[in-house]
């Protein structure tokens, strides 16, 4: 396990590291770039005590380090300051709506992920025949068009014209799981299609490649049957790249989540998000697009640690 | 070249051009003006309203023409600033090499560590939001993936050994990026300006439908769906027609630029 | 009498190609090749690159590689027509009847298995053993074949042994089953030339203990002659000659075998050396940056005006070093490089103009060493118009003139690299270093790439134009037949260091260092018993210590 555990712990290292700069970027970014915020904020007609109170309230006359260092340290904390707009505590608000955001997004990846490694294998098993040119071509499609897009598609022929399922998402603790999940049936079905159509392709490019690869032709040629050449010879070697394709399209539903929530009007963390985003309220914005980074960071960080375990080249090194 | 066509390709270049075509000569093929509205609201589709009316009264037609004519020009304009930017200093990265290298690849790192629309919105929180704001953030924002695509196969072909064979020679940088490296780096890079252009649409749709793109009452596709939305729960379409614009403008982009990825890889002729 | 164990009759076998711009249609690419193989017996298939001689080994097992297929003909294995057999018949035949060793062990095996899983696996599956008498049995081969610790080799993942070991692993692999006939696949090809001599040795003696049928597929014709009872000379999918090894190599009687047989004969007179040396090397040390490793130790050599210096070694050796460090690409971290009466500085930034024009290179890939998007006539014309400022007519007068010098007619100006066959193409770049006008040029493996008989013809280009253009030659091989073919003087490359030095006669004639020894003794030679020989030579060496 030498080299590999060493390897891991650098990734992890690296991860952590990379948070550290997103939280800079994301907190000077805001500061630096051109426009003023109070201005911003309060619009034009603004007096300038309103402004120069604002600006005392966001701390833009203190120095940008100590400034950063104190809401580093909140945000380790768990204290994420109050809101510019309304004077709640942000880390309050934003406790139900990641709850309600990973619901969404963990019920979208339990029915994505299977099914588009089963989709993928089935492409790869009949390649070039009409199964994978009807997956490759529903797939282009999906990702032709953008999710909020997918969102009203769906809404309007499914929740309108057929009455399936409502159009509004609403959830609160009151339901039970069956209602909850009946009334998050549409965003997640455009989560799913969004994800699956990028997982789809992509698993099946990973499996074709190790499908390709001259120990395959080893295995067909010791007369294995299909089942065991794929189940013992190009499992194994898929493990990673497939874990890896997972990891990127959960990353990439972290931001669809953001959209999907607004079309569903879904109390969540995108639709908190986007509305303070108009509103010009910095500090929900600079805490949610930190959850966001993180959770996006994390998630390609477990994808490089999993291939890195999967490699026999640094589990048995020589 | 046009002869070998496949049918596929040439119905993307069709559609392409007419998309482009359209968005060029919106003024004298839309019937009514932008912001005009001429009926009442939501109206069916007639012969006077083809697509019928918006949220408004405004013909739907007519904004869709001019929100195609929004969409593609931001979308255009976001491509060749990516494109320009990221080849050039992903080229540079890769010819360079060592320290100039590690400054550029670590910082693109960085900005791709978080979700692009996640940073954008950061970015626009404080920023006003204008048009020519809208193509540098979203130009530069998606340059970071021009970059590692350019520098990526600029890092390849730097390795093979005619580049070695110029270097040998004496040839200066200009000589060995712009004529050894630019013409092997060309039809990937051509490909990927396809997948960018598309990746643009749906970006500037999507930052428009949240009402952070494009503002009113300039038209473009995501904000038609924002502002007819309201109807579909009464059973109105009118917000999904941006959706078959959009779809079809980008799968045909697909399609060609499939086309030109297949056609000059295969002429490249490998090791035959 | 029986049907022979392997039949084969007028076997016709076709492929799908795609060309670009075109519609994609069907070739045949062989055309109706017959022969027989008993049990106990081995068939060598021999040809150049594109004979079909893999094709045909493969069409045993009745498995066609992207869209390859029979076309027609008969195939018989034991008895049975494989192309009516089901599928389920076919899999018991492949790895149970027939199995196959392929060119590269090291991508052949599956990096995320034990060796002995894999050895054993078809064995299993196949259920002619259990896993315990499998097991016994590879443990059985892996001796027989002189892998170093039998017992326990098996329990290691593939990238734990080296490539050599991998291709006799591969050996046991294939002969595990107790199958009736194994197809090797240029088994000892990509080795180098000493371990070759023991891989090739072990297959030997693992066909004759188990007695299998064996198609022994390979280019090189003296490889060939030492394991196998008959061999077949294959020419682009055609049967060119088909007998006894001692009839194909003693007395062939078609001109293409005859010239297969001859290759390498080239008679060259070495030189004398002159008082003053092209290049001289003095005390050369060079490293990789990063690391702290010699690859170069103190290397001293010299070479003549209008003369040869074969540089000659295995992998690893440092030959491919030296060049890079004598271009500048690698700067020596001591000693000095005197070239043509100046002191080379050690980074090639730092030379002139005049400096790199006299110092050509020559790459081994003539593919990557033409950009693919640059005419025959860019390709040569650049060096005219960067050292010379040649333009226009007198450019293209001279290009001309250089395509006639590496006998291309006219109309290979405006060809692209793509369009060449792989002969052409290097002939290109020998063009493009001449272009130069240089003093020197270093050869970095320059044929090894290429079939024997080209090879053969690019060999004798370069010594007439040595003649013509008084040029000296630095020649990196690993080919001991190419040494004795050009080189006036030679140096021999172990380990970073440069172990013998001299004219050519003396360095091939005894008495010889250990090293030297084993390289020499090493090189197959087309001569039935060869292989017998030197182990029998070398046996009674290592008796005598």
């Amino acid at each position: 396990m030498g080299p590999a555990l060493r390897l891991v712990v650098q990734r992890i290292a690296l991860g952590l590291l990379l948070l550290f700069l997103v939280s800079i970027l994301i907190f000077w970014g805001t500061l630096i770039l051109p426009g003023d915020v109070a201005q911003a904020i309060l619009g034009q007609s603004a007096t300038p005590e309103a402004l120069a109170n604002l600006r005392d309230e966001l701390g833009v006359n203190d120095p940008p380090l100590t400034r950063y260092f104190e809401w580093l340290g909140g945000v380790l904390t768990g204290d994420l300051g109050t809101a510019l707009t309304n004077g709640k505590d942000i880390a309050e608000s934003i406790g139900s709506r990641l709850e309600n955001t990973l619901f969404l997004a963990f019920w979208a990846a339990v029915i994505a992920v299977p099914l588009a490694i089963l989709l993928g294998l089935l492409a790869v098993r009949y390649r070039d025949r009409w199964p994978d040119k009807l997956i490759s071509g529903v797939t282009l499609s999906t990702i032709s068009i953008p999710e909020f897009l997918i969102g009203y598609v769906l809404m309007y022929f499914v929740g309108v014209k057929l009455g399936w399922a409502p159009t509004v998402s609403m959830i609160h603790d009151g339901m039970n799981l069956g209602q909850k999940l009946h009334s998050i049936a549409l965003p997640v079905a455009v989560l799913t299609l969004v994800v699956l159509a990028h997982m789809m392709r992509m698993t099946r490019a990973a499996i074709l490649n190790v499908m390709q690869s001259p120990y395959i032709e080893t295995a067909d040629l010791k007369g294995l049957t299909k089942f065991n050449i794929i189940w013992k010879h190009a499992f194994p070697n898929s493990i990673s790249p497939v874990v890896n394709v997972v990891m990127l399209n959960l990353a990439y539903l972290v931001v669809g989540v953001v959209v999907v929530e607004v079309v569903f009007t879904y109390p969540g963390m995108g639709q908190y998000l986007v509305d303070h985003v108009s509103k010009r309220d910095l500090p929900v914005v600079q805490a949610c697009g930190l959850i966001f980074a993180a959770v996006y960071i994390t998630l390609n960080m477990i994808a490089d640690v999993v291939s890195i375990l999967s490699n026999p080249k640094l589990r048995h090194p020589k | 070249m046009i002869k070998n066509m496949p049918l596929s390709a040439m119905i993307g270049l069709f559609f392409v051009c007419l998309y482009f075509a359209m968005a060029i000569f919106a003024p004298w093929l839309a019937p009514y003006g932008m912001a005009e509205v001429v009926g009442d609201v939501w109206e069916p589709s007639s012969a006077a309203h083809w697509l019928g009316t918006d949220n408004i009264g405004r013909d739907l037609l007519t904004r869709m023409i001019y929100g195609g004519q929004t969409t593609i020009y931001i979308a255009t304009a976001a491509t060749i600033l990516s494109f320009t930017m990221g080849s050039v200093l992903g080229f540079l990265a890769a010819v360079l090499g060592g320290w100039a290298d590690q400054l550029l690849s670590r910082s693109v790192d960085l900005v791709m560590s978080i979700p692009s629309l996640i940073l954008a919105l950061v970015i626009l929180s404080v920023m006003p939001v204008t048009v020519p704001i809208l193509i540098v953030v979203m130009g530069v924002l998606d340059s970071t993936r021009v970059f590692r695509l350019a520098r990526a196969v600029a890092v390849d072909i730097n390795a093979m050994e005619f580049v070695e064979a110029a270097t040998l020679r004496g040839e200066g940088r200009g000589w060995v990026i712009f004529r050894e490296i630019l013409p092997n780096a060309l039809s990937p890079l051509v490909a990927e300006m396809g997948l960018r252009f598309i990746f643009a649409v749906l970006f500037i749709s999507t930052l428009s439908f949240l009402g952070l793109g494009v503002q009113p009452p300039l038209a473009d596709w995501g904000g038609i769906v924002k502002e007819n939305k309201d109807g579909i729960v009464y059973g109105i379409g009118a917000a999904l027609y941006p959706a078959v614009a959009i779809a079809t403008l980008a799968i045909s982009v697909n399609l060609v630029a499939d086309w030109i990825l297949n056609r000059t890889t295969s002429l490249k002729g490998g090791r035959g | 009498m029986s049907d022979p164990f392997v039949k084969v009759r007028d076997l016709r076998i076709g492929a799908t190609v795609y060309p670009p711009g075109e519609k994609p249609h069907d070739i045949e690419i062989v055309h109706g090749v017959s022969f027989d193989l008993e049990k106990g017996r081995v068939l060598g298939l021999i040809g150049e690159s594109g004979a079909g001689k893999s094709t045909i080994g493969l069409a045993t097992m009745a498995y066609g590689r992207g869209g390859v297929r029979i076309t027609g003909g008969e195939v018989w294995v034991n008895g049975r027509d494989i192309m009516q057999s089901s599928l389920g018949d076919l899999r018991r035949l492949r790895g149970g009847e027939v199995t196959y060793v392929s060119q590269s062990a090291a991508a052949s095996f599956n990096p995320a298995k034990r060796i002995m899983e894999q050895v054993t696996e078809a064995a299993i599956k196949q259920g002619k053993f259990s896993r315990h008498e499998a097991e016994q049995r590879a443990v059985y081969l892996f001796k027989k074949l002189g892998l170093p610790d039998p017992e326990h080799i098996g329990r290691r993942f593939p990238h734990q042994v080296s490539g050599g070991q991998l291709q006799r692993c591969m050996t046991a692999l294939a002969l595990c089953p107790e199958p009736d006939l194994v197809v090797f696949d240029e088994p000892t090809t990509a080795l180098d030339v000493t371990t070759q001599i023991e891989v090739l040795m072990a297959i030997k003696e693992a066909i004759a203990a188990t007695g299998v049928a064996a198609l022994y597929i390979t280019h090189d014709l003296a490889v060939v002659a030492q394991v196998s009872d008959d061999i077949m000379v294959l020419k682009t999918g055609d049967m060119v000659e088909y007998g006894t090894t001692d009839q194909i190599i003693n007395n062939p009687q078609e001109e293409y075998t005859q010239a297969l047989v001859s290759v390498r004969s080239i008679d060259h007179e070495e030189k004398q050396p002159s008082p003053s040396p092209a290049l001289k090397i003095e005390n050369v040390t060079a490293r990789y940056r990063g690391t702290n490793f010699d690859v170069l130790k103190n290397v001293n050599v010299e070479l003549h005006p209008g003369q040869t210096l074969a540089l000659v070694g295995e992998s690893g050796s440092g030959k491919s070093t030296l060049a890079r460090v004598i271009t500048g690409l690698l700067p020596q971290r001591v000693g000095r490089i005197h070239f043509a009466g100046r002191d080379l500085d050690p980074v090639m930034k730092n030379r002139s103009k005049e400096d790199l024009r006299e110092l050509q290179l020559i790459y081994q890939m003539a593919d990557t060493a033409m950009n693919p998007r640059q005419t025959v006539g860019t390709i040569i014309g650049r060096p005219l118009e960067f050292y010379f400022g040649l333009k226009g007519k007198e450019k293209q007068k001279r290009i001309q003139d250089l395509l006639d010098q590496i006998e291309l007619g006219e109309g290979f100006q405006d060809r692209y690299p793509a369009e060449l066959s792989g002969g052409q193409k290097q002939r290109v770049c020998i063009a493009r270093a001449l272009a130069a006008k240089p003093k020197m040029i270093i050869c970095d493996e320059v044929t090894s790439a290429l079939d024997p008989l080209v090879a053969d013809g690019i060999l004798k280009l370069l010594l007439d134009l040595q003649k013509i253009e008084d040029v000296a030659f630095l020649f990196i091989t690993h080919d001991l037949a190419t040494v004795k073919a050009i080189a006036d003087s030679v140096a021999v490359m172990y380990r970073g260091e440069v172990v013998r030095y001299g004219t050519k006669s003396d360095v091939l004639s005894p008495p010889f260092d250990d090293y030297t020894d084993l390289l020499l003794s090493s090189v197959p030679e087309m001569k039935l018993g060869w292989l017998e020989e030197v182990i029998a030579h070398r046996k009674m060496e290592s008796a005598g210590n």
